[in-house]
């Protein structure tokens, strides 16, 4: 029996598509839809307007068969396709920037598949050759796609390629098998390269690695995973020095990054081949300009929720972007609410469970749905039949982001993808324009790439050693060719060496327990098999929270019900803040919280008024550095406020009237008493996380000039700090002076000491200890819940900092948390920036500017002191109930 | 008289638990001081729990015996206990006290020197410590009080245990704060875990079933600079 989870909720005229589901569905409006085997991609092979073979590039070897193909079905191949053939053959690496739609795939297997039609066949008793092409993704989904995508052509040209996945999800026997015959091309993920490296047959397993195809580049090497993959990648053309690589990626800021990438960085520098395609027809992009008032803050957009059921109604198939899940989850419930005509409506996002998610996907492929509210998990280059309009609601934070999402719209690059913007708040609907505006400009804000973590280094070091001894000498060199690494120093590879064999503390105690050893010949060898063995269960760099599994009961058992389906996980922290009859929202239903049992959140049916919407780490984009200034530009220049829903014109106008509008590079600081307190206000503009590290910092300061600060809030725009005492009197008597607070130096002890402190350095320490392999990544069922590895890493890293602040692993943490956690850099920027350019105006009231942050307050707590007072108050509440002890 | 002096300000009449008639102060760094006896107790040092670790492949840092060998002195110089128990599982494994850094182990002989010091048995510890003084005892009886690792099974009253490694969670305005902490019932009190690496158990969970009169069990969370008691009431699981 299913308990009708609405994750695809069908209307009665639908319901007959799905009749195979039997009687369920007569008494259920809520149809599962089950999973099956998606159609062929559309666009991997295509007819084009482009010129017929014959006129091609003469060095070009298309191989007979291939012509023949595609005469057959009428086909001609693209000139990018012909031009990275040539240059593939020519025995260059390749990039090749190109839109959704391109056939950049076919392109990046073209090299593979015309060499391996022209290699003899294997005679019989001959040696099984070794992999020809590695085809690596971020996504397991997108390998499965393209084994399906490639066979078939594979098939019709008739072609001697064997194509196989080997994913986390491949079966063991198979995955021994492949060792020993191995796949012409394998498609696989940078884990699983990981694992191929750290086997001690690696070196013959790659010997006749010709091709290694990287496909959607773009989101792999801005993270970590990127940098064990470029580490891997380093270690294949050490077995293969003339191995070629090919990059396919989204269109990025800086493609000579990724051309570095793409190959061996000796002598530094050194790039791949380009292959730009430009991108189609503009796409036609609005702003909602709606007949609602568009609230002051917030992030629902329910204001909009009938123009946007409007808009579906109107079109085939609309995909909703928002950017966190819990946004995903509200705008589906009031979606819903809003369909009266019963369209079929989805939702999509990282936490349900993968079997709903397949489900959905499946639906999509077939066109069976006329919406699907998704988060960036399906940012990714995954087929989503003819999605005929994109709807993004809330501030897309970046241009670039803004634009692969809506090149999800209409995977034909010769017709306009259509998409329109819904602004949740005042605010978003400047940075709407802004991004609008970029958009028109193929502006690109793509993040510039960071040096490769060492804790990601230390986890290769170690996976080397379990393939075979190296030596100190040859690895340096070869890690060093990995682009980000290329800025590698000696004697912070040996200090991660160090802490690979013992851990690398001052204190040498462990040298008797060393995971890896020198022997004589200077070569490091691992120490015993043991290591190697633990070493492959904690592979990979992406440590998730600690999560707990929905498990669904019927209504009315309570904590006795048992075996109902999971619904997906939600994070370990938001469902410790339960209580037992809590209704909250998630895949689109609301859940009563019944209790926590081992590594389970047990649920069951809810209702009623107060839903708690579960918040979840992670998932909000910063708004980007480019969009940001675009937006003080706007604000600034009034000529621009036409193009602007006249609500927020005026809105812009009237706070020039009462307080100021900032210069471009200004910072304006506004300050106003309201209640019996003092406010300050400021716009920087630098996205929520630069905000909030900034907010930690003035509140510091403000304490020890006795402002007596209370509080503050953040938001991507504005940052609000609320004190007893008026800020702006001290700023006149120079108690500081506004300058001073806002000075540089206090990145320096102040960052310092409010960081050392900070949960978020615990939990970035966290991550770092497991991916440098410290502490053992969980596994289900293995523990209880998250918590003993959450304790014992919190308790190491108060122990550690107390003992050896140096460490190489505390250094990887806070370069980690300065980067990702703080923003540490953008925020340094800022305030160098508007030295000697800050606007203080004072207020006898609230600005209309400052509106909007001053609703956010007591929405969002500040971390602090905090914990003791709340202890405190409950054990007021103790004594007060109890009356004196 | 300075040292007189110096507990007296330490100990304020409120922050005063009973125990089987006994009056003892709940430490908020987690020992239990009983200022008529002069008894210090502490519970689960857990010492060379890193070494213990690394022999098993995971290095983690080696300060931790440093780090709790610290924390312990402090709390016996402001106290200055002539009684000083150990409560069990003092040291993480049985070759703990051979493995220990000379210094360390110095620094602890120093520690002991002066005073009465029980070693009572814990499971991971049954023998006594190698070369260490001290006198190691199953379990030790002071007036009305007894010492012992684990908590008995039937209600003992006056029963001071470890073992359990016991901390709370209380959830208030929608957030959730856990400490560890003493439990007591004002028959029974079990200890929190000393140790730089010990983690802690929740005190609803089912191995604290049957050990508490639950009408009168507090749980002392352990603050910053004072304890907070908090009762059954208000705890939650997890």
């Amino acid at each position: 029996m299913f308990p009708g989870t609405p994750l695809i909720r069908l209307g009665a005229a639908r319901r007959s598509t799905f009749s195979h589901r039997g009687r369920r569905e007569e008494r259920s409006p809520f149809v599962p839809i089950f999973l099956g085997v998606r159609a062929p991609s559309r666009y991997l092979w295509r007819v084009t307007e482009q010129p017929r073979l014959a006129e091609q590039n003469a060095t070009v070897a298309l191989p007979e068969p291939f012509i023949r193909w595609f005469g057959e079905k009428g086909w001609s191949p693209r000139a990018h396709q012909i031009e990275l053939l040539a240059k593939a053959q020519a025995g260059q690496s390749v990039l090749l920037i190109a839109p959704t739609g391109a056939g950049k795939t076919l392109a990046g297997f073209l090299p593979s598949l015309t060499e391996l039609a022209n290699r003899p066949r294997r005679r019989p008793g001959q040696a099984h050759r070794g992999i020809h092409t590695l085809y690596i993704s971020p996504l397991k989904a997108l390998a499965v796609d393209i084994e399906r995508n490639l066979g078939k052509p594979v098939e019709e040209i008739g072609l001697p390629v064997t194509i196989e996945t080997r994913t986390g999800d491949t079966p063991s026997h198979k995955r021994q098998r492949q060792k020993l015959v191995p796949p012409d091309i394998l498609l696989t993920t940078p884990e699983q390269l990981a694992l191929l490296i750290a086997a001690p047959d690696a070196r013959r397993f790659f010997e006749d690695l010709r091709y290694v195809v990287l496909d959607e580049l773009h989101s792999l090497v801005t993270s970590k995973r990127g940098h064990l993959l470029a580490l891997g990648l380093a270690r294949l053309r050490s077995y293969v020095p003339g191995l070629q690589t090919i990059g396919l990626s989204a269109t990025v800021a800086e493609p000579d990054e990724l051309r570095r990438w793409l190959v061996g960085q000796n002598p530094p520098g050194t790039m791949a081949g380009l292959i730009t395609v430009a991108g189609g027809a503009k796409p036609d992009i609005s702003i909602l300009d709606s007949e609602q008032h568009v609230p002051w803050s917030g992030h629902s957009a329910r204001y909009a929720i009938p123009e946007i059921y409007e808009a579906i109604k109107r079109h085939r198939t609309t995909i909703l972007f928002v950017n966190t899940r819990s946004q995903a989850e509200l705008l589906f419930q009031e979606l819903w609410r809003a369909n009266e005509d019963s369209l079929p409506i989805a939702l999509h996002h990282g936490s349900l469970d993968v079997g709903q998610r397949r489900r959905v996907e499946k639906a999509m492929g077939e066109n069976a749905l006329r919406a699907i509210v998704a988060t960036s998990t399906l940012d990714l280059g995954i087929d989503w039949g003819d999605v005929d309009l994109v709807v993004h609601v809330g501030a897309p934070k970046g241009a670039s982001r803004l634009a692969q999402r809506i090149g999800r719209a209409n995977h034909r690059m010769d017709e306009p993808s259509k998409a329109i913007l819904i602004p949740a708040n005042r605010f978003e609907v400047l940075e709407c324009r802004a991004a609008l505006d970029a958009n028109y400009l193929g502006a690109q804000d793509t993040p510039p790439l960071i040096n490769g973590a060492l804790d990601v280094l230390s986890q290769h070091v170690l996976g080397v050693a379990c393939g075979a001894p190296f030596h100190p000498d040859h690895l340096f060199e070869e890690v060093r060719s990995a682009a980000p690494y290329a800025g590698l120093a000696r004697e912070t590879f040996d200090r991660v060496v160090d802490f690979v064999a013992t851990g690398g503390y001052a204190l040498k105690n462990y040298e008797r327990y060393a995971r890896i050893r020198k022997t004589i010949g200077g070569l490091w060898r691992v120490s015993h098999p043991r290591i190697a063995q633990q070493y492959r269960l904690n592979v990979g760099t992406i440590v998730e929270m600690p999560e707990l599994n929905i498990r669904y009961v019927r209504q009315g058992r309570g904590m006795a019900g048992r075996g109902g389906p999971v619904l997906g996980k939600v994070e370990e922290y938001f469902a410790e803040t339960l209580r037992p009859g809590d209704n909250f929202l998630f895949a689109g239903k609301v859940l009563r919280f019944e209790g926590i049992r081992e590594n389970e959140c047990v649920v069951s049916n809810g209702a009623g008024a107060n839903i708690i919407v579960p918040s979840y780490a992670g998932g909000k984009f910063p708004l980007s550095t480019y969009l940001a200034d675009q937006v003080r530009g706007m604000l600034a220049d009034s000529n621009r406020w036409q193009a602007l829903p006249e609500q927020v014109a005026d809105w812009l106008r009237l706070q020039k009237e009462k307080s100021v509008l900032p210069k471009r590079g200004d910072l304006l600081v506004e300050t106003f008493p309201r209640g019996n307190r003092h406010y300050m206000v400021a716009y920087p503009f630098e996205g929520r996380l630069a905000h909030q590290t900034l907010g930690m910092l003035l509140t510091r300061r403000l304490e020890r000039a006795n402002a007596r600060p209370l509080g503050f809030v953040a938001t991507d725009y504005s940052l609000a700090v609320w004190a007893l005492d008026d800020m702006a009197a001290l700023f006149r008597a120079k108690k500081p002076s506004l300058a001073a607070l806002f000075d540089e130096d206090m990145l320096g002890d102040d960052l310092e000491a409010w960081l050392n402190d900070s949960w978020m350095l615990k939990r970035t320490f966290r991550t770092c200890a497991v991916i440098a392999g410290l502490i053992e990544k969980r596994f289900p069922g293995q523990e209880k819940s998250g918590r003993q590895v959450t304790v014992s890493a919190d308790l190491i890293y108060d122990v550690l900092r107390s003992h050896e602040p140096d460490h190489i692993l505390l250094q990887a943490t806070r370069t980690d948390a300065a980067a990702g956690l703080l923003d540490v850099s953008r925020l340094a920027e800022m305030l160098s920036r508007v030295r000697g350019r800050i606007m203080h105006k004072h207020l006898e009231q609230i600005s209309p500017l400052a509106v909007p942050i001053m609703l956010e307050i007591g929405k969002e707590s500040v971390n602090g002191g905090a914990n003791e007072s709340l202890l405190m108050e409950a054990a007021d509440l103790v004594e007060e109930a109890m009356g004196q002890r | 008289m300075n040292f007189s002096l110096a507990r007296a300000s330490l100990i304020a009449e409120a922050d005063l638990v009973g125990i089987a008639g006994e009056r003892a102060v709940c430490d908020p760094r987690g020992v239990l001081y009983f200022p008529d006896l002069r008894l210090l107790a502490v519970s689960d040092l857990h010492l060379e729990k890193g070494s213990s670790l690394a022999r098993r492949g995971a290095l983690i840092p080696p300060y931790d015996t440093g780090a709790t060998l610290l924390r312990l002195q402090a709390v016996i110089s402001d106290y200055q206990p002539s009684i000083m128990i150990s409560l069990g599982d003092s040291f993480h494994d049985g070759g703990g006290a051979e493995r220990m850094h000379a210094s360390f182990r110095e620094r602890l002989e120093a520690l002991m020197s002066g005073r009465d010091w029980f070693w009572v048995a814990g499971n991971h510890d049954p023998e006594a410590p190698a070369d260490l003084p001290g006198e190691t005892v199953r379990e030790l009886a002071i007036g009305s009080l007894l010492f012992r690792h684990e908590p008995s099974k039937e209600r003992v009253e006056g029963e001071i245990a470890g073992h359990l490694h016991p901390c709370a969670r209380i959830v208030q305005r929608g957030r959730s704060v856990r400490r560890r902490c003493f439990a007591g019932d004002g028959g029974r009190m079990i200890m929190p875990a000393f140790g730089a690496y010990t983690g802690s158990l929740n005190v609803l969970d089912r191995a604290y079933a049957g050990l508490f009169r639950l009408d009168t069990l507090m749980a002392y969370m352990l603050g910053a600079d004072r304890i907070f008691a908090i009762s059954r009431s208000m705890l939650r699981p997890g």
